[in-house]
């Protein structure tokens, strides 16, 4: 899902690294935003509505909506689509509305 | 606590000309921005701009977004401060922002708000599925990370921005099925429609999505026609087999901070939403306060680069900075505005503001 | 209609076509900017005083087909990409148009490329003469290409064979 060559743009990327989703490893960019990794891993479906558990995916992918909250390094409610991504990272479907330790 | 004359709230290209406006009147500026980079949505911006050379007219918004900051940066008496997220406007004067996990204050003699709008949501059947995303969402991911949102995708909306996006996403190497539009005619440029089209792309007007398909993520999407009164006729159902459905139906001025600081607010649908009452100078029922670019009411980023300098303008002039030079500046931009706004397509914002302008009145 | 389907119609085109005189001329520049929008870059694009100054940044582009000699610059800098030169002088057979072009991949000179129309169809082939794509153009790339005169006013886009997005 990478763009390669675009007419107008060129992207820079930081170095590639590896992080875990819910165990799995992948690869993406340090410091491009954690959903756009796994959006290019063809992950989309980031947490689950409390009540009735359906799936959901980013929406706004700026940080307002609140659809894409994932626990990150055991930090749950953390808002994949702006926090950055760096090596290592734990990232992990949330599950409940989290608690905060 | 940080003091400052003039404290702008969004660096986006509202925000920035503001800043600049009014720190090259001598001000002392404090710009503060929730993102880590300027522009705002300038930076997924990848088409040529409208309007006329002072506002860049014939640059893409990514080069825009640039030049903006340049001139930000390059301006002594404007500090600049990134991630930093606004959580309050106080009677004092004073505003409260996060900042990199801190809380800190911000004293400021006066406020420019220029937050910017965000997307709207439209109502159908499984739109909270995975892939159903917001147009800003899409030039997000694809013009700013470089990464597809899918293979195929629905526009919803035949505005300017479902329009620029589906060309955005061809030039990304994303097919576009078609781009549905509620209305019987095109609300965008028809210069940006006859782009999309000429490049195979069908628009369905008076169309409008019935239900979106897939049980983990949309798998597809069912659009159905619309008669005179808007409702759908059953028996013209269309199928689509996209994973990717892209709303792009409007914004909404981002008005939560000006509601908070107790500015008098309107509903003016003209605008986007609800929007601060001000003066022709974009100050708010509260004298401290004034309102720049689309949280003032959604339009163009031409009139935001020109409504923010005049903000900044005006904000300088009332702390009894600038001369007769700032005047002049001040009618040159309001005259721009104007200009912008004199044609057809821009009678909905001359309605809008018809409402707004009115003055501040006295049950606030 | 041009305002439900985003193609301009045969009465809309009568506006901008220059005369078939004019065209029997050489090179000339056609707007298809149909709409009062803020938008001026193609007359301050301009050298040849051909497109005229506007006196609302709301007015259509005025063109004075006498003055203008299909340079298209103004092709380059319309936000729109709504300007489009054709020249009927070029062959006996065929005519040359220079169409704006932002997609991947480029064409390369001799190449022979699928020609559409403003509704994006198939209408033909077309042998790309030339691409223009100078740091000034900003990346909007005019491409010079071929068709037989009898689809100048049809040929608009252009579709490049073995076009990929990268990965697929």
């Amino acid at each position: 899902m990478r763009i390669t060559d675009h007419p107008i743009l060129q992207f820079e990327k930081g170095p590639k690294v590896t992080f875990t989703f819910d165990g799995q490893q992948l690869e993406g960019y340090e410091g491009e935003p954690i959903a756009a990794a796994l959006h290019a891993a063809g992950i989309r479906t980031l947490s689950h509505s409390h009540v009735k558990k359906r799936p959901r995916g980013f929406f706004c992918a700026i940080g307002a909506c609140s659809s894409c909250l994932m626990t990150v390094d055991g930090v749950p409610n953390v808002r994949v689509c702006v926090e950055k991504l760096r090596a290592g990272m734990r990232v992990e479907t949330q599950q409940g509305k989290g608690v905060l330790r | 606590m940080i003091n400052t004359q003039i404290a702008v709230i969004g660096g986006g290209p509202a925000g920035l000309r503001a800043a600049v406006a009014a720190a090259q009147l001598g001000a002392q500026v404090l710009l503060l921005d929730e993102s880590d980079h300027l522009g705002g949505q300038l930076i997924k911006q990848t088409h040529k701009f409208f309007g006329s050379q002072q506002q860049f007219a014939g640059s893409r918004g990514i080069a825009i977004a640039k030049k903006l900051e340049a001139a930000a940066r390059s301006q002594e008496n404007i500090a600049i401060l990134q991630e930093a997220t606004v959580l309050g406007i106080y009677e004092d004067g004073v505003l409260l922002a996060e900042h990199k996990g801190r809380v800190i204050k911000v004293r400021a003699q006066r406020i420019i708000v220029a937050v910017g709008a965000c997307e709207r949501m439209l109502a159908f059947p499984n739109n909270d599925l995975p892939g159903v995303y917001g147009a800003g969402a899409v030039q997000t991911l694809m013009n700013v990370h470089g990464v597809r949102p899918g293979r195929r995708v629905l526009m919803v909306g035949a505005g300017n921005i479902g329009l620029i996006v589906t060309y955005q996403l061809l030039q990304a190497g994303v097919e576009v099925a078609a781009i549905v539009e509620a209305a019987p005619t095109i609300g965008g440029y028809l210069v940006h429609a006859a782009k999309v089209r000429r490049a195979g792309v069908p628009i369905y007007t008076s169309h409008t999505i019935k239900e979106a398909h897939g049980e983990e993520a949309v798998e597809g999407a069912t659009i159905w026609q619309l008669d005179a009164n808007r409702q759908p006729v059953a028996g013209t159902e269309r199928h689509f087999a996209v994973d990717v459905i892209c709303l792009a139906v409007g914004l909404s001025p981002l008005s939560d901070l000006l509601w908070q600081a107790g500015c008098q607010m309107k509903y003016v649908p003209e605008l986007g939403g609800t929007v601060a009452v001000r003066d022709a100078h974009l100050c708010t029922s509260n004298p401290r306060i004034y309102v720049a670019g689309d949280v003032a009411g959604v339009e163009e980023a031409s009139s935001a680069m020109v409504e923010g300098q005049l903000a900044g303008l005006s904000a300088a002039l009332s702390l009894g900075l600038g001369g007769k030079e700032a005047q002049e500046q001040l009618a040159e931009a309001k005259a721009q505005l104007s200009a912008l706004r004199a044609g057809p397509v821009g009678e909905k914002i001359r309605a809008g503001l018809a409402w707004v302008e009115k003055g501040v009145t006295a049950d606030a | 209609m041009l305002k439900s389907t985003g193609i301009p119609t045969v009465a809309d085109l009568a506006e901008v076509l220059p005369t078939e005189e004019r065209l029997a001329k050489g090179p000339v520049a056609i707007i298809e900017c149909f709409q009062r929008i803020p938008c001026n870059p193609c007359a301050t694009a301009c050298r040849q005083d051909a497109i005229r100054p506007f006196a609302d940044i709301n007015d259509r582009p005025q063109i004075d087909w006498d003055q203008c000699n299909g340079c298209a610059l103004c092709v380059a800098n319309c936000p729109g990409l709504a300007i489009f030169v054709v020249d009927m002088t070029y062959s006996e057979t065929e005519a040359l148009l220079k169409l704006p072009y932002e997609l991947l991949p480029l064409p390369q000179p001799g190449e022979v490329v699928t020609a559409l129309n403003r509704a994006g169809e198939p209408v033909g082939k077309g042998r790309v003469i030339r691409v223009q794509n100078p740091p000034t153009f900003e990346r909007t790339a005019i491409v010079h290409l071929a068709v037989p005169r009898e689809l100048a006013q049809e040929v608009r886009n252009i579709m490049v064979e073995g076009e990929t997005d990268g990965t697929r």
